[in-house]
């Protein structure tokens, strides 16, 4: 890493990480079974009647230098997730590992050396910024808290910050309230970027700002990354946005992870249908394609209570392919492609995991009327050609992929309802 | 209801103007101007443009364009005490500007009506969201409750909230954003207006809960034939919704015109600069993104010439420093699509052709 001679901080003597780990590829950070469960409690004597099971089970990596995108609608837990990484939160289960150290339960005594390497950036650049406090103490903050002494000292140091987030140096003695939003996200970056962090979270970065503006705070983070050779966590909500800064996207849906692929794979072929109706909802800025409505997959209602999630599979009281299986057994998350994990039993782009169990759910046929035939045609066809090559493949080493292929073929027969026949076709032609 | 009054700067208006005999509500050179302590903030400088019935018009711009004032200014929404309003508001042959304020008054709610952004500071969080519409819908129209309540309920129903016979019971913190977003829309068309105004409709919700509003707001403008003005700074929105398009900045037009050439061939720089800005899922991954240099400018010092003069990176090609002293015009550059630059309009053109639309 190339950051030594960008940012000049001194080299953090208090570190208990001094294990050498350079090296694409390598985990920075891995999480694995992260639950976060906020108890709720009632009458009198406070006893917990329930949780809202913002996180429930999630595991990934990110690797050293990447961008991890994490996006999802409002209550799926994607903040939380962001808080718990970074620790400003008490996780209920599971192992948060940085750099190989086991983190989940540190105090806060413990925690504060690891602080200097993993910092946020929080999403109201309003309220994250203290109005009583001038810039200079803003940014210059961390040092205090964590008695670094940069060379030059704090000011200079503070004011180089300010130039490389692209403020005026000048602007040191000012207070939040004189800076436009756009800039209060930079004052909030050059912070997260003082003590040198090696993994910076980003908590929807962007989303309270101007289009025009927005554009410059991507191509910020976007420089500093090169520069400063920094790993990303940036949680947003925007697939846009996310498909711009991220190598990899992680896609939540109510406390869990249901997809994670790389960038191409993930807005090329979708597997899970969350991501794909999650996509198709984006509205294109090009009015000539407003007539291709036919792509568009409307989910129905909004999503369930965190509270009481659905058994099994949880999107399947949403979803247009649910079968039986979907909500009585909760799909793991499989490496179905090199590169690409998916939660789910009937995944598009990809041969069917269950091909046997075919009737749809009632609510799987309600919901298969918003989807328009094309998609569901479509989405057959690209299974029923990965079905091919599986089985072509699988004829040769003998597995038991086309064994299932022609289960399927048999339970065709039972398929009643005609949205299931359009699902079920793709897999056995 | 607050009682709304106006401030009769306008001129009093004989006739209509004869150019938009068509249109169902006609703006005309409409100024909304805000007394502060800091100076004369001008929110809204001269915006003209019509509306036909069925037809929608986006309004797009980034915050502080001047876009919400302008609504709320048709709407009749601004207390003469701060605001200075003048100009022409024709709604279907009826002028608003100087009309009296009980008359304006009569027609919102009835006539044109509004979708806010936030539903839940929208909505008054001691009443039923049965209570409001009924409130809403009796306020135009001598029925009884009951009969109110029939009408609040199948309103309810036909936006898609499920068990409207309950819900109708419900508070507005009872309901999520998406339900509540509808709740509003159905109070919005409790009465069957004929110009609805959508600021930011879907600004606070999700994609996929967005997707359905929208579909929603395009289904009922069909089925009921309503004028609609659809305030966004979501490019995307526009795109999908709208029939013609207004781009404002610093609170004045700066390009007008069908939703389609307006995106295929755009005529002013900062359109340009806003399609450079956005990330798209419907185009190849691009490096970076284009963004406009600076921030919006104050509306108390807007620059003088071309108010984007300061971010726009073709200000010195327009000779004899033109663009800093004189302010461009709406000039038409192609079939009713309008933009305000100096440069020609082969120059704007050719950067457009050679410059932008490949890098977009």
């Amino acid at each position: 890493m190339s950051d030594e001679k960008a940012v000049s901080i001194p080299k953090q003597a208090g570190s208990t990480l001094t294990e050498d780990s350079a090296g694409d590829g390598e985990v920075l950070l891995r999480v694995s079974g992260l639950k976060k469960h906020f108890p709720i409690r009632k009458g009198l004597l406070q006893r917990q009647t329930g949780a809202v099971r913002a996180v429930d089970g999630i595991d990934f990596e990110v690797r050293k230098g990447e961008t991890l995108g994490v996006v999802g609608e409002s209550g799926c837990g994607k903040s939380t997730m962001g808080r718990l990484i970074t620790r400003l939160l008490e996780p209920t289960g599971g192992t948060v590992e940085f750099e190989g150290r086991d983190i989940t339960h540190l105090g806060v005594g413990q925690m504060r050396p690891m602080r200097r390497d993993v910092q946020m950036i929080f999403q109201d650049p309003y309220s994250s910024l203290n109005p009583r406090h001038t810039i200079g103490t803003i940014v210059g903050a961390p040092f205090k808290l964590q008695g670094v002494q940069p060379e030059g000292g704090v000011k200079k140091e503070v004011q180089r910050l300010l130039s490389v987030v692209g403020l005026n140096p000048e602007h040191y003695n000012r207070y939040p309230h004189e800076f436009s939003g756009g800039q209060r996200q930079r004052i909030g970056i050059a912070r997260a970027l003082a003590l040198n962090p090696k993994l910076v979270v980003a908590d929807e970065p962007v989303s309270a700002l101007d289009v025009s503006i927005q554009a410059q705070v991507v191509n910020l983070l976007d420089d500093l990354q090169e520069e400063l050779g920094l790993t990303y966590v940036i949680i947003a909500h925007d697939l846009s946005v996310v498909r711009h800064v991220s190598d990899r996207i992680a896609v939540m849906y109510l406390g869990k992870i249901v997809e994670l692929a790389d960038r191409e794979s993930l807005y090329t072929a979708p597997m899970h249908p969350y991501t794909k109706a999650l996509m198709s909802a984006v509205p294109i800025p090009d009015p000539k394609r407003r007539g291709v409505k036919s792509e568009r997959i409307l989910l129905r209602g909004d999503v369930p209570s965190p509270i009481a999630p659905p058994s099994g599979c949880r999107f399947h009281t949403r979803c247009w392919k649910a079968t039986e299986v979907c909500r009585t057994t909760e799909p793991p998350l499989l490496e179905l492609k090199p590169g690409q994990r998916v939660a789910c039993h009937h995944p598009e782009n990809f041969q069917d995991q269950q091909p046997q169990d075919t009737v749809l759910l009632s609510v799987a046929k309600e919901a298969a009327e918003l989807v328009a035939d094309e998609v569901l045609a479509e989405s057959a066809e690209t299974s029923a050609a990965v079905a091919a090559v599986a089985a072509e493949v699988s004829e040769a080493a003998e597995a038991p992929v086309a064994e299932d292929a022609s289960e399927a073929a048999a339970a065709e027969d039972d398929a009643e309802a005609p949205a299931s026949e359009d699902v079920t076709d793709g897999d056995n032609k | 209801m607050s009682k709304i009054e106006k401030a009769a700067l306008g001129e009093p208006a004989v006739a209509a103007p004869s150019d938009s005999d068509d249109a169902f509500l006609s703006v005309r050179d409409l100024r909304i101007h805000f007394n502060t302590d800091d100076g004369l903030v001008k929110s809204v400088d001269g915006v003209s443009f019509d509306v036909k019935r069925g037809r929608t018009l986006g309004i797009v711009g980034e915050s502080g364009s001047g876009k919400s004032v302008t609504s709320l200014g048709v709407m009749g929404l601004h207390r003469s005490a701060n605001a200075k309003v003048s100009g022409e508001v024709w709604l279907d042959g009826q002028e608003l500007v100087g009309a009296d304020p009980d008359d304006v008054r009569r027609l919102r709610g009835r006539k044109m009506a509004m979708i806010f952004q936030d539903p839940l500071s929208a909505m008054h969080p001691y009443y039923t969201v049965g209570q409001q519409i009924i409130e809403a819908y009796r306020v135009h129209h001598k029925v009884s409750k009951k009969e109110a309540r029939k009408r609040a309920v199948e309103m309810l129903d036909r936006v898609g909230i499920p068990e409207p016979d309950k819900r109708v019971d419900g508070y507005p913190h009872e309901f999520s954003g998406g339900m509540r977003q509808r709740a509003m829309i159905a109070m919005a068309l409790v009465n069957n207006p004929e110009l609805l105004i959508a600021d930011e409709p879907t600004t606070a919700l999700d994609v996929t809960v967005q997707a359905q509003i929208l579909d929603l707001i395009r289904d009922l403008q069909k089925e009921f034939g309503s004028a609609v003005i659809m305030i966004t700074h979501d490019l995307g929105v526009v795109a999908e919704m709208a029939d013609d398009l207004l781009v404002m900045y610093a609170g004045r037009p700066v390009e007008r015109g069908p939703a389609e050439s307006v995106f295929s061939e755009p005529r002013h720089p900062y359109t340009w600069g806003l399609l450079g800005s956005m990330p798209r899922l419907d185009r190849e991954e691009t490096d970076r993104l284009i963004p406009i240099k600076g921030a919006p400018p104050s509306l108390i010092n807007v620059p003088s010439g071309c108010a984007f003069n300061p971010r726009c990176p073709y200000a010195d090609i327009p000779k004899d420093n033109v663009t800093r002293t004189v302010r461009p015009e709406l000039t038409e550059v192609g079939s009713e699509h309008w933009a305000a630059c100096h440069m020609d309009q082969e120059q704007r053109e050719r950067i457009w052709t050679e410059e932008i639309a490949p890098k977009l």
